[in-house]
């Protein structure tokens, strides 16, 4: 019950800084909002269960992710944005794109909700600490691992052949 | 020997292949050398197989190869030399040859002389096919064949397009005719289960009463084809306008040979022609008709060659009359001695518009049509050997004795006595008239004073156009020997081979009447025309008019036929082809460009808008898979 | 209402706004920080899920995710950069040459 109380709050932080980065002026403001909704993201993965995983969350995407992005909107001195405007063409677009936004919402409600929910699992906790999910790693999930770091160094040379200068 | 017996379409066959493949570098002597030989070795063995057949033999068959084989349908590529076949071969390759003589001289300068040559051997050949036939079938492929040649050689001018169009007149019209020819060839099978003539005629006399009915409309359809090759009513148009062809084409094709191929056709069939007496009727009044109508039209003609036209549909008419009369054999007998007058008097004509085409280049006068008879007149004294020619097959063709058109005629002219009142009288009013446009072509080209320059400076024509003519004048002197009133050689000849009644006896007083006739139409016509000035101006009177225009068929035939004809081929290629079709596929593509360009619209190129259309596709598909997953 | 119905609510409205950023905002920076958040808005999903099964699995995809997202942040805005220089600007309306 607490629990819940507790996520409601998250919750409710969590869309705030949504809703702010979808309507900001400013794209400072816009990734501080973002870096803010990572943050409260880190603390219901706590919430969760998922420790490592909340740690992973603060250091990788609020702390890289998000200062790579803070560093080329500076770098590019886009700070300055207009409002949402609606592409060239049709201005049917905008409010298209919100009903079928409230379309996608209603659809999950419905999924949660009103449809029986399926049975119950266990209720023992599970060992998620780093010790377990390095295990899970380099166990079960160790082809997929090394596929992945094969493409993050593939990202690497991507990225710096093409902020290369000719 | 099958070889022998059909070296005569051999021979012709071999000359034409020998000038078509290697006459590019023969010179003209040689190519006209070959053709002409290759005739005349034709007219050897046809020669020589008359001999055989006089000395016993009944005929000679040759098959050469099958041709259809069909279930009950066989048909063969077989020829038969018999007594009627013999004659008509004879003739074919005899005056044929003379033929190629003549157009050695003729074309000679002509830039495609080899052509001209190579035709002329096809026609040989195809004549010959047509002629030798044992069946109707192979007779047909010839019939066809020479339909052909026909074409080709009317049209052999093409850079004139009237005469390319004379050409396709002639192939058009025979091809109305050939209609009714094949539509007889299928009542033929149909009746008689095969084409074979020994097949035909055996089971026409053993069941003649029982097929009274088939065999009256299969000799109505063939008869059809016939007025469409021999040129009869309805079907002659095209003969007047083939005029446009060289002269020895006329000469051959158009008087001696192929349009006789009606009447051959018909006499071969005499059997069943005489077990079907309406279609005689009909037969004989078409031909006697013909026979006025084309002779009065004749007197109004004004072009040489176009008299002499309209002069062969008027003497076909006596043929084919005669056929309808069941007097075949006086049929056969006519057919062989207007070959000889009327190609003579062709090539006469020839001659004269040789003569009249130097006269044009030595004199350098203005230019005058060199076939035209006003501007003719006095070549009596400048083309002698041209003049006697014209004037004994003149006088040939107006039956006058003792030339062989006398016979002949006389020969008809009794049995239509015999039998048919009506046609008779139509028979002799034609013969009055013949006598009348002979004289009248006479007078305008050869009496009084030149009356142009060209005339003036004509000369006589070269010893290879004067020795052919000669040679056909003797045998129009002396062709009536040939079924004398005593001797009848051509009806003891033709008697087991053609059906025949009873020869009518020769009257002397009928004879006489008709010669004092023909004389008479002479003088009138030496004395109408002795100032023929005076005559030309009748043309614009209307009677005039309908006799130049052959009775106006020609004029009936665009009005009826040809004009909606046109018009409807316009509404089909403008209205239907134009219009509908191309509009229809032009507008499927035009449907398809502008759904494209509409669509098009959609590739706006702005990622967003991508962006909310793959939104709108998830969210579908979301919903379906959400709202009817369990 | 359940732990988990809530959390994957809260991933659904996250990451409806995030489609509603992609779609509705101009400068490519913000089009991308929306993807971040939806790619977010998954992981969280995912966790949630985790937990309610209680198997280690979720959490290990979202690590996958989150190794994914980094690379792809690089290169992402390694080519807005590049567009940079030769656009001077991140609107995306204006890169609609390949319109048909």
């Amino acid at each position: 019950m607490a629990d819940l109380i507790v996520l409601v709050l998250l919750g409710a932080v969590s869309v705030a800084s949504a809703l702010g980065l979808l309507l900001s002026r400013n794209a400072i403001y816009a990734a501080l909002f973002l870096v803010l909704n990572f943050g409260v993201g880190a603390v219901i993965y706590l919430l969760l269960n998922a420790p490592f995983l909340a740690v992973v969350q603060v250091s990788v995407y609020a702390g890289a992710i998000m200062v790579l992005f803070l560093f080329v909107i500076m770098l590019l001195g886009a700070e300055r944005l207009s409002p949402a405007e609606d592409p060239p063409g049709a201005s049917f677009q905008r409010p298209l794109a919100i009903g079928l936004g409230a379309a996608l919402l209603g659809l999950a409600a419905y999924v949660l909700f009103i449809r029986q929910p399926v049975a119950i699992a266990p209720a023992t906790p599970i060992d998620s600490s780093p010790t377990a999910v390095g295990l899970a790693l380099f166990g079960d999930y160790l082809f997929p691992f090394e596929v992945i770091s094969v493409l993050l160094l593939v990202a690497m040379i991507g990225a710096v052949i093409l902020t290369r200068d000719r | 020997m099958e070889l022998y017996i059909l070296s005569p379409i051999l021979f012709p066959l071999l000359g034409l292949l020998i000038n078509a493949t290697l006459g590019q570098r023969m010179s003209e002597r040689a190519i006209s050398g070959v053709a002409t030989l290759a005739a005349a070795a034709a007219f050897l063995m046809s020669a020589l197989m008359f001999g055989q057949l006089s000395g016993g033999d009944a005929r000679l068959s040759a098959t050469v190869a099958p041709w259809i084989s069909a279930g009950p349908l066989q048909v063969s590529f077989g020829f038969l030399v018999d007594r009627l076949s013999i004659v008509a071969m004879l003739i074919v390759t005899g005056i044929g040859a003379l033929i190629h003589m003549f157009s050695a001289g003729y074309m000679h300068g002509d830039p495609r002389f080899r052509r001209y040559f190579v035709y002329l051997n096809l026609f040989l050949a195809s004549m010959l096919v047509l002629v030798m036939a044992d069946n109707f079938l192979v007779m047909f492929m010839g019939w066809e064949l020479v339909g052909l040649c026909s074409y080709l050689l009317i049209g052999f001018w093409f850079e004139k397009l009237k005469n390319a169009e004379a050409g396709r007149k002639a192939f058009v019209v025979n091809r109305i005719g050939d209609v009714g020819f094949v539509l007889g060839l299928l009542l033929i099978f149909a009746t008689f289960g095969s084409f074979r003539f020994d097949d035909v005629f055996a089971q026409a006399k053993a069941q003649g009463e029982a097929l009274a009915g088939a065999i009256g409309l299969i000799t109505l359809l063939l008869f059809i084809g016939a007025t469409g090759k021999s040129a009869q009513i309805p079907l002659f148009v095209w003969l007047p306008d083939a005029m446009a062809g060289p002269t020895p084409v006329s000469a051959l094709i158009h008087a001696a040979t192929m349009v006789t191929a009606g009447v051959y056709m018909m006499v071969r069939a005499g059997v069943l022609y005489e077990l079907s007496p309406l279609t005689q009727q009909i037969v004989a009044l078409v031909g006697a008709l013909t026979a006025l109508v084309a002779g009065s039209s004749a007197l109004r003609q004004f072009d040489i060659k176009k008299v002499l036209a309209y002069s062969t549909v008027s003497q076909l008419g006596y043929m084919v009359a005669a056929c309808g009369l069941g007097a075949f054999i006086a049929a056969d007998f006519h057919l062989l001695t207007h070959a000889f007058f009327k190609a003579a008097l062709f090539l006469a004509a020839g001659s004269v518009i040789h003569g009249m085409e130097h006269g044009l280049h030595a004199a350098h006068g203005a230019h005058v049509d060199p076939q035209d008879m006003r501007h003719m007149g006095g070549l009596a004294r400048r083309m002698p050997v041209t003049f006697l020619v014209f004037l004994l097959g003149g006088l040939a063709l107006a039956g006058l004795p003792p030339l062989s058109g006398f016979f002949s005629k006389d020969e008809i002219l009794l049995e239509a006595l015999k039998h048919n009142v009506l046609v008779f009288a139509l028979l002799a009013a034609s013969t009055v008239i013949t006598a009348l446009y002979v004289g009248r072509q006479l007078v305008l080209v050869f009496a009084g004073q030149p009356r142009s320059a060209a005339a003036a400076g004509a000369t006589e024509s070269n010893w290879l156009m004067t020795v052919p003519l000669i040679a056909l004048t003797v045998g129009t002197a002396l062709a009536g020997l040939f079924n004398f009133p005593t001797t009848h050689a051509l009806t003891d000849w033709l008697a087991p081979v053609v059906p025949h009644g009873e020869t009518p006896k020769f009257m002397p007083e009928l004879a006489a009447t008709f010669t004092a006739l023909g004389l008479g139409g002479l003088g009138t016509a030496l004395w109408l025309y002795r100032r023929p000035e005076g005559r030309f101006g009748e043309a614009e009177a209307a009677l005039g008019r309908f006799l130049a225009g052959a009775w106006h068929f020609d004029a009936a035939y665009r009005a009826v036929v040809v004009k909606p004809f046109y018009v409807l081929s316009t509404i089909c290629a403008q209205v239907l082809d134009v219009g509908l079709i191309d509009g229809a596929v032009n507008g499927v593509g035009q449907l398809f460009r502008q759904a494209g360009a509409a669509l098009r619209s959609v590739q706006s190129g702005f990622v967003r808008s991508y962006g909310l259309m793959m939104l709108l596709g998830i969210v579908l598909a979301v919903a379906y898979f959400v709202l009817n997953a369990r | 209402m359940d732990t988990t119905a809530f959390v994957a609510l809260l991933s659904s409205v996250l990451f409806t706004i995030g489609v509603l950023g992609v779609l509705l905002r101009r400068s490519a920076l913000l089009i991308f920080m929306s993807v971040e958040l939806m790619l977010n808005a998954a992981n969280l999903a995912f966790v949630s899920f985790a937990h309610r099964w209680n198997q280690l699995d979720g959490q290990v995809i979202v690590f996958f995710v989150m190794a994914v997202a980094a690379a792809e942040v690089a290169v992402g805005l390694a080519l807005i950069v590049t567009i940079f220089r030769t656009k001077r600007s991140t609107n995306v309306d204006e890169l609609s040459a390949l319109r048909g």
